[in-house]
């Protein structure tokens, strides 16, 4: 029987059963005790430090569990334990070294480096900012996957329909971009409102009918390259492909939207009446609509920025990944990473930036990691859910190494059930 | 036979619960035992039935102390506890909650409903308590549910029963039939503990009377030796105005009118039917009954959170009916919530935050989308200051507030505007005696600036002690009209449906 | 005395329940559908065409059962039942039937739109029923999964996650020990991915839908890591064998219903047996009423003496054994190899089943069987060669949950501490 008693008010010396006697009540909608997702990562009492120690933790617990199971897996060397297992030693730390040693190598270890980690960050950043912000007002959106597609083919379309100066169809594909998503993720949000469903079903629901729709469309002759018979678009024109910033590196004006998203989306939540509506409708939706705010159309609002900003990743993937093109499921496994990125930044804009950058470099790292090592990227993916899970329940990293977690640690978004 | 605490001492991380409190009941007596909220009654209870660990103390039946683990273990030493928020499962027949975890079983766990059902009716009979096993909780008024309660806890035969606020969910009448279980019980040698803030009724059915304050037994007086005044000194440790100060009302215009309401509840009940009410400027209407009645509907409907079905509502002569709840509240009517945690506070948002929940979107709080924080916080501040809200910091989250110092927060941030018409329901509920002469004194003073008030309230001294006018709600409708100063009888005879007292022969 | 007197001019208009508005909605909808059947399946038909349903498979006991119908004909017949409906359903008159005449409108719709498909053709009806019978098996399964979880309380989006891992450790298994081997390795990890769900979700009290999404990913992830850098290297362990057919004497050989629900692999069989069984069990013996109390009032469970947090744990990890088990007649019945994201959605999809049968087993099965009838209804008409486009076939499944998703959530009641962790002071 653990002892649970909420902070006190000195002054009035409020015992702990007072707690209990007014809770009750209100029950059914989710402990009040227990913190949930609006919270920042600057929280009340929390230093940098503190907050930084976790996610680290975090890190170091992965990689070591990674290192396992790079070990466990290499099949080359599993039967060498049983005939000489000094050399089986051997072989099996070389792999690991030269596995972490590429992934070190291949994100921060050159000037390339660094333009591919940022390269490879951007469309994840803005894809965290959609979960986040969804997160902030108690939405899951798990259809950034989706979103990204029709902001994406809503991109390429700008993108090889005109030619204008660079100056004007920039702006016009992202406009196209943050307007198709948008719509996709405002479809859900609609539902939710208007029906009640819950939208961790109706997005990624919605992510395979995009899936498919893309699949349509590149065969379709409206996109389909021409003269191609495999679903392949037709190429952006490079008036509208985002522009390098370094010569020959990769990196692009993509990371300098990313970073005005970041601080839009800052602004946004913090410092403007909508932010206000957003957080306080996922802090607790009944004292919302009691403020009058209409939660309805909040939850199509927010899904609707979320939808935006997973949109312009969706368009990143095109016009700023060569060859301009459009091909079947072009956005990957962005959707699920994103939701990785929001958790480990606490739902926070800045810490969406920092997680995205250092999950760009795991992205940058691995794929060094698949050449020069051979260990498949899909492993980056299993370093990420470690993460994540550990980031969720930093009991777990408390256990394991004895680490004090800042008094007002967030957990968990509150959910009560399917809503309806 | 007894049950004993002797020296319970319960200590949580910052505070101390239980601090040496000492308590005991023979078979055949009946115990009151009483404190304001948070004196830690609850807390003591709980120990005694098995959910914490006592710090130092025991727990001793007949001379032999208890370990208690669990609730399993204080059923099997005989105690059995009917708690103020029912432990009932509602979508459950009263067999099912009766057996719940003493189920009687055929072969493979299959359960025996014949004679869980057989369990039920043997009690209910014995007792009077009129219960049918097959009915199904959420369906069964409240009173029958605290029956469903008393067998659950008599089928486990408990010699020792402890009652957690009992009669605060029962009109005055049921309060009676509730009393004559409970001495029956009495007489059937069962020894009863009953906690509760009312004090009227510890005078009429404890032998004695214990009281706590701030965790520890601070007296132990007998029926015959105190009255109302003295206990409610005993319990808050200074002498308490039991009776809220004010002058005699002036109402002036209709401000608010009602006229043939219908609201529906969530599961399509008519909660409100055809009601119609007014309230005039310069006076308190305190609407009495139990909760349950389309009270909360009736609330919701006129602030603009629940669609009416029918009828008309005017405030001032314009038709209100169907605006939305920021309309509503743009026309100045405050609002304080029935539940506040739910509805009135954004928990984990800051004190101040909470203070412009109301008014974010307009000026000076914010210009178009643009939130100016600085106004946000000088308002707060100011508040906090005006309503004396005991808090480290208006950046403090307003959840680390006590329960007092939440509500006080939701009547500063409503009554800070010009107010025409305040509706506030249950705005006491469940916080220390201090806040609640503050909260009296300041919808008081509403009135006497010239605002209409409408408050709803299942705490029927409250509505004596406001109201200049009190309505009776039954099942959806005003039965009853009355002045404060009609017998708690009547009025409670009235909340039962009874027309009159030709009736209740 | 209150100031209203009797019967003063009163405006009061009445304005709709919701479930006059709701009804109002359907009975557009199917008028709708009625002009659409209309246009589409009856002046859309060339007249003279006939579709052909096929009642008994080839080489089955009484063969070559067929019933014909005039493609048009009953285009135009089922307009006009729908019409009926709908404007029935406008009336409000019996607004308890109204989603009686939903489910009968939309089954004649698809029973016309059938019609059309296989206009001037022949159409394998009982193929059709067979294959909605087979693949609604993974669908109920997975339903089944989430309904003991969310009996107790628990959501669970990690289905999906249990479904692909198991299913991935039964085709390894089952390639290197043989197929029963396989088999119960899927039930375990399905049980160990349930654990770790409970654990997250009951003990660290991390939101439950995080902690099944983060299972998802991590599946997803180390089935696809394990695939590449252990299958494709070696091959002979991506080939379990299968699971056969059992064909069940007599019952087997009756026209249509036989081969529907009489000749199957195990895999069915025992999914029809568990849905019985957890009927039985859950509302009538004492482990399903302390399960359902802990789902829906566990502080009144704690109070009586039940355990919370084991009987919460224990029905999670029985959940996690059937989704191994659902996981295992993907790989080891249904095909008999293991590809990347093999499972496409179908936890989900199980979800949706879940909340369409409301939290009950046969409820939950009879929404399985939809789910079924929407993937059957997406490869029948791939084979067909319709003008609609395959891309837009597959998309049917996913359209069917969104529309039932949407239709049915709000007026559903899940176990009412559904996604709430237990707080023990």
């Amino acid at each position: 029987m653990s002892d649970t008693a909420p902070p006190e008010d000195p002054q009035n010396t409020p015992l702990p059963d007072m707690v209990p006697q007014e809770e009750a009540p209100s029950q059914k909608d989710g402990d009040p005790r227990k913190s949930d997702m609006y919270r920042r990562v600057t929280g009340i009492g929390t230093s940098a430090r503190q907050a930084m120690l976790v996610p680290a933790l975090a890190l170091l617990t992965a990689l070591i569990i990674g290192a396992f199971i790079i070990a466990v897996t290499d099949v080359d060397t599993l039967p060498l334990w049983g005939s000489d297992p000094g050399e089986a030693l051997k072989a099996t730390v070389t792999g690991i070294f030269d596995a972490y040693k590429a992934l070190f190598v291949g994100s921060v270890g050159s000037l390339d480096a660094i333009s591919e980690t940022l390269f490879a960050a951007t469309p994840l950043i803005l894809a965290g900012l959609a979960v986040a912000v969804g997160f902030q007002a108690g939405l899951f959106n798990i259809g950034v996957n989706g979103q990204m597609h029709i902001g994406g083919m809503a991109a390429l379309w700008v993108g090889f329909t005109f030619a204008i100066p660079a100056v004007f169809h920039i702006p016009l594909v992202l406009a196209a971009a943050l307007v198709g998503g948008a719509l996709w993720a405002g479809l859900a949000g609609l539902l939710k409102a208007r029906t009640g469903a819950h939208e961790v079903i109706t997005t990624i629901m919605l992510n395979f009918i995009a899936l498919f729709l893309v699949d349509y469309l590149l065969k379709s002759s409206l996109f389909q390259a021409p003269g191609r018979n495999d679903p392949i678009s037709a190429p952006a024109n490079p008036s509208s492909v985002f522009t390098t910033l370094f010569g020959d590196y990769r990196v692009n004006i993509g990371f300098i939207i990313a970073l005005a998203a970041v601080a839009i989306v800052w602004w946004l939540m913090y410092r403007t009446t909508v932010g206000f509506e957003f957080r306080a409708v996922g802090a607790n939706p009944s004292g919302g609509r009691y403020a009058g705010m209409s939660v309805a159309w909040i939850y199509v609002s927010v899904m609707a920025v979320s939808g935006a900003l997973a949109g312009i990743a969706g368009a990143n993937q095109i016009v700023a990944v060569e060859p301009y093109r459009a091909i079947s499921n072009f956005a990957g496994n962005i959707g699920f990473d994103a939701i990785a990125l929001a958790l480990l930044g606490r739902s926070h804009p800045v810490g969406v930036l920092f997680a995205g950058l250092l999950f760009g470099a795991l992205r940058a790292g691995g794929r060094e990691m698949q050449g020069a090592a051979g260990i498949p990227i899909d492993l980056v993916l299993v370093l990420q859910a470690l993460i994540i899970v550990m980031i969720a329940a930093p009991e777990l990293v408390r256990s394991i190494y004895r680490v004090k977690t800042p008094d007002q640690e967030i957990t968990t978004v509150t959910t009560s059930g399917w809503g309806g | 036979m007894t049950l004993e605490l002797r020296g319970i001492t319960k200590q949580f991380p910052g505070v101390l619960a239980n601090d040496d409190v000492n308590l005991s009941v023979s078979e055949g007596e009946i115990i009151a035992l009483l404190g304001e909220n948070g004196a830690g009654k609850t807390t003591l209870m709980n120990i005694l039935y098995g959910l914490y660990t006592p710090t130092k103390g025991e727990v001793i039946v007949d001379g032999e102390p208890l370990v208690l683990d669990s609730p399993g273990d204080a059923i099997a030493a005989g105690i059995g506890m009917v708690h103020q928020h029912f432990m009932l499962v509602p979508v459950f027949t009263v067999a099912e909650n009766v057996v719940l975890g003493d189920e009687p079983t055929k072969s493979l766990g299959w359960i025996d409903a014949r004679r869980a059902k057989k369990a039920v009716t043997e009690i209910s009979s014995r007792y009077g308590l009129d219960v049918d096993p097959d009915a199904i909780i959420e369906d069964l008024p409240v009173g029958f549910q605290q029956r469903v309660e008393i067998i659950k806890v008599l089928a486990r035969e408990a010699r020792f029963l402890v009652f957690d606020e009992p009669t605060s969910v029962l009109t005055p009448p049921e309060v009676d039939r509730f009393f004559e279980i409970v001495n029956e019980l009495r007489a059937d040698g069962k020894g009863i503990i009953f906690i509760s803030h009312k004090l009227g009724e510890a005078l009429e059915i404890a032998d004695r009377i214990v009281i706590m304050r701030r965790g520890k037994t601070v007296a132990e007086v007998v029926p015959a030796d105190v009255d109302e005044e003295k206990l409610a000194e005993l319990m808050v440790g200074r002498p308490v105005d039991l009776v809220v100060s004010k002058a005699k009302a002036e109402p002036k215009d209709v401000v608010l009118a009602v006229k043939d309401l219908t609201v529906l509840d969530d599961r399509n009940n008519r909660a409100v039917d055809s009601l119609s009410l007014e309230v005039r400027a310069g006076e308190i209407v305190g609407i009495a009954g139990v909760q349950g009645n389309g009270q909360t509907e009736l609330v919701e409907s006129l602030t603009g959170l629940r669609p009416s079905l029918g009828g008309v509502v005017e405030l001032n002569g314009n038709d209100i009916t169907t605006l939305s709840p920021r309309a509503i509240h743009n026309l100045d009517i405050a609002h304080v919530p029935e539940d506040r945690q739910k509805s009135g506070l954004v928990l984990p948002f800051t004190v101040a935050e909470n203070i412009v929940l109301d008014s974010y979107h307009e000026r000076p709080i914010s210009k178009g989308i643009l939130m100016d924080w600085n106004a946000a916080r000088d308002r707060a501040t100011r508040l906090v200051e005006e309503y004396d809200v005991r808090t480290p910091s208006i950046e403090v989250q307003v959840s680390n507030l006590s329960g007092g110092n939440q509500q006080k927060v939701i009547v500063a941030r409503e009554f800070d505007r010009d107010v025409k018409l305040v509706i506030a329901s249950q705005p006491t509920r469940g916080i220390d005696v201090g806040s609640i002469e503050y909260i009296h004194g300041r919808i008081v003073e509403e009135r006497d600036e010239g605002a209409a008030v409408l408050i709803v309230s299942s705490e029927l001294e409250e509505i004596k002690a406001l109201s200049d006018r009190i309505l009776v709600m039954y099942d959806g409708r005003v039965v009853a009209e009355f002045d404060p100063s009609v017998s708690t009888t009547e009025i409670g005879l009235a909340m039962l449906g009874s027309q009159s007292e030709e009736e209740a022969s | 005395m209150t100031a209203i007197a009797e019967g003063a001019e009163v405006t009061s208009k009445r304005r709709a329940t919701p479930a006059e508005k709701r009804a109002t909605v359907i009975g557009i909808v199917l008028i709708a559908l009625a002009v659409f059947t209309f246009w589409a399946f009856g002046l859309g038909v060339t007249s003279g065409l006939e579709s052909k349903f096929n009642l008994s498979l080839p080489g089955a006991r009484f063969d070559d059962l067929s019933w014909t119908v005039n493609s048009r004909m009953v285009g135009f017949v089922v307009s006009l039942i729908l019409a009926f409906l709908g404007g029935m359903t406008l009336r409000r008159s019996h607004l308890k039937w109204t989603n009686l005449g939903l489910s009968i409108g939309l089954g004649l719709f698809a029973f016309s739109f059938l019609t059309w498909a296989a206009a001037d053709g022949s159409f394998s009806l009982v193929g059709m029923l067979t294959s909605t019978v087979v693949l609604s098996v993974p669908v109920t399964l997975g339903a089944l999964t989430g309904l003991m979880c969310e009996r107790v309380a628990v959501i669970n989006i990690a289905i999906e996650g249990q479904l692909l891992t198991s299913a991935f450790v039964g085709t390894i298994v089952g390639s290197a020990a043989g197929i029963w081997v396989g088999l119960v390795a899927a039930m375990l990890t399905g049980a160990i991915l349930g654990a770790v769900l409970a654990v997250l979700a009951i003990k660290y009290r991390i939101d439950q839908i995080i902690a099944g999404v983060v299972i998802n990913i991590f599946a997803l992830g180390i089935t696809s890591f394990l695939a590449r850098r252990v299958l494709s290297a070696s091959q002979e362990l991506n080939s379990p064998g299968r699971f056969g057919s059992i064909k069940i004497p007599i019952l087997g050989d009756i026209p249509v219903i036989g081969p529907m629900f009489f000749d199957h692999n195990m895999f069915v069989y025992v999914t029809f047996i568990l849905v019985i069984a957890l009927h039985f069990g859950l509302f009538y013996t004492r482990w399903g009423l302390r399960s359902r109390s802990v789902g829906e009032h566990p502080k009144a469970a704690d109070t009586v003496g039940i355990n919370v947090y084991r009987t919460r744990y224990r029905n999670v990890i029985l959940g996690g054994l059937i989704a191994g088990f659902g996981g295992a007649f993907l790989t080891l019945a249904q095909v008999s190899r293991f590809e990347e994201n093999l499972t496409a959605g179908i936890g989900f999809i199980g979800l949706a089943a879940l909340i369409f049968g409301r939290w009950r087993p046969l409820g939950v099965l009879g929404a399985g069987l939809v789910f079924g009838f929407a993937r059957a209804l997406q490869q029948k008409l791939g084979i067909l060669g319709t003008p609609i486009p395959s891309e837009f076939l597959s998309m049917t499944p996913y359209i069917v949950t969104l529309i039932v998703v949407a239709g049915v959530v709000g007026r559903a009641r899940p176990p009412a501490a559904d996604g709430q962790p237990y707080i023990k002071d």
